[in-house]
């Protein structure tokens, strides 16, 4: 058992798990009640749904007066809980393994060559391999673009550069609800790849503890392929 | 499975999972802290409060005319009856040193201004006008309200709506008692004879049917605020 994520991360990581899904599930109460982008009198080019309401049962805070409450205290939750974990991660080194780098594109095609097959053993890329590499840099990185849209929407008049950086009220409303359908779309496959291929990644999310016996490259693990330890394995780790 | 229906599926089951856990929305826990929230969250938009920030709405952005949308909360459009009620006044009173009704010839009389800006709605449409009439600063320092005013309650004859602002926001350069829209005297629909209209608060601050303007020590409330909006609604 080797120790893989520091308590502070651990922490910031489920504090975000809820706080993001409570501002997703009040945010799109919030939309609900003008589930469309067009202002007043204009139609809207980019957004196929227009006036198409998200079904009640996705939305969290009941109605559009507590879902803003929800939505503009939990903001609070998900900046301190952000800047914490990137003060940690910058003072504490683990930045490191997060940044891309030169060769990161060679990586992750190899990667991916490993994951169709192509290639017979799993490439060894450190900690994360460059995939997640990315993922977790672009999660931050999406992260600020959603407190900037954010703040582009809540204070249209008083903070209007901001609001004239996304392209106005509307772009703005728009890159919000959009930057939302990414973060969304990377946490499913983030939570898809942990059970597909790394399960035992949970248990560092939580204690802290990581066996390398069970990580992918010992297991040789593709998505679903090789989930379960080889009998083999575990003989010689003295299971 | 085509985006929105991924997106729908997976946010459905997490908020499901975490709602089962615990019903978080409706604890009195929960309200005293959201409470607590909207209380900072005030402090923190009167300290990103500027006279300076002003609103325009963007370059070629369509006046929304017949589609700005217009809500009052009688079961019927309120109407100012002349022959019932006599004629129509703005009465500016409370904590002013000189209490004054303006007709609107009166309001007619004051600097015109006339700004084109957007208009936000608490639902988070917004919507183009040409709003045109006099400052509320203009009337403020034709009453002569007293330093002891820190809020300003407007009052209608749209049923007992009212909507009370922080002065700051009231004496806003863009805070308008408008009595014109888009080039026209203001229509039925949109709180003739005069209404309030400001880019700075939300569309609910901005009391339509207008009747009343009241300086006070203390803030008000208001129709909307009282069922739980945001009393600031500042934008």
């Amino acid at each position: 058992m080797t120790g893989r994520h520091h308590w502070v991360v651990r922490v910031t990581h489920w504090v975000n798990a809820i706080a993001l899904t409570l501002m997703v599930g009040s945010g799109l109460r919030i939309f609900n009640a003008y589930p469309a982008f067009a202002r007043r009198g204009e139609g809207f080019c980019c957004y196929p749904w227009e006036h198409k309401a998200i079904p009640d049962a996705l939305t969290f805070g009941g109605w559009l007066g507590g879902a803003r409450h929800w939505h503009f205290a939990l903001m609070w939750v998900l900046v301190i809980n952000g800047l914490v974990y990137l003060t940690f991660i910058y003072l504490h080194g683990e930045w490191r393994d997060l940044v891309p780098r030169r060769g990161d594109a060679r990586d992750a095609l190899a990667m991916i060559k490993f994951y169709l097959f192509v290639t017979k053993s799993h490439p060894r890329q450190g900690k994360h391999n460059a995939m997640q590499k990315a993922t977790y840099f672009a999660l931050p990185v999406l992260a600020i673009v959603q407190v900037l849209t954010g703040l582009a929407i809540w204070k249209p008049v008083q903070l209007g550069w901001i609001t004239a950086l996304f392209g106005g009220y509307v772009w703005a409303r728009y890159w919000h609800f959009m930057t939302m359908v990414a973060l969304i779309a990377i946490s499913f496959v983030h939570i898809f790849m942990v059970f597909a291929v790394d399960p035992y990644s949970l248990q560092s999310m939580i204690t802290g503890g990581y066996r390398e016996d069970l990580s992918p490259e010992a297991r040789n693990a593709r998505p679903f392929y090789h989930l379960l330890p080889r009998w083999r394995d575990r003989a010689a780790h003295g299971d | 499975m085509d985006r929105r229906r991924f997106l729908n599926v997976g946010g459905f089951s997490l908020t499901a999972a975490f709602l089962a856990a615990c019903n978080v929305d409706r604890s009195p826990r929960a309200q005293r802290l959201l409470d607590l929230a909207e209380h900072r969250n005030e402090g923190v938009e009167r300290s990103l409060f500027q006279h300076a920030s002003m609103n325009s709405a963007k370059d070629g952005a369509k006046i929304a005319g017949s589609a700005f949308p217009s809500y009052f909360i009688s079961s019927t459009v309120p109407v100012w009856d002349e022959r019932v009620r006599g004629p129509w006044a703005l009465e500016v009173s409370g904590l002013v040193q000189n209490p004054r009704r303006f007709s609107l010839e009166d309001l007619r009389k004051l600097p015109f201004r006339s700004q084109r800006v957007d208009h936000f709605c608490v639902e988070g449409w917004n919507a183009v006008a040409v709003w045109q009439g006099a400052r509320l600063s203009d009337i403020a320092r034709a009453v002569g309200v007293t330093p002891d005013a820190h809020y300003v309650d407007f009052q209608s004859f749209d049923d007992d709506y009212h909507e009370s602002w922080d002065m700051d926001s009231a004496m806003h350069p863009q805070t308008l008692v408008a009595y014109a829209m888009d080039g026209h005297m203001l229509g039925m629909a949109h709180g003739a004879p005069a209404r309030v209209h400001s880019p700075v608060k939300l569309g609910y601050k901005n009391t339509k049917y207008l009747t009343k303007i009241v300086f006070l020590p203390k803030r008000n409330g208001g129709y909307w605020s009282d069922q739980g909006y945001e009393w600031y609604g500042g934008v």
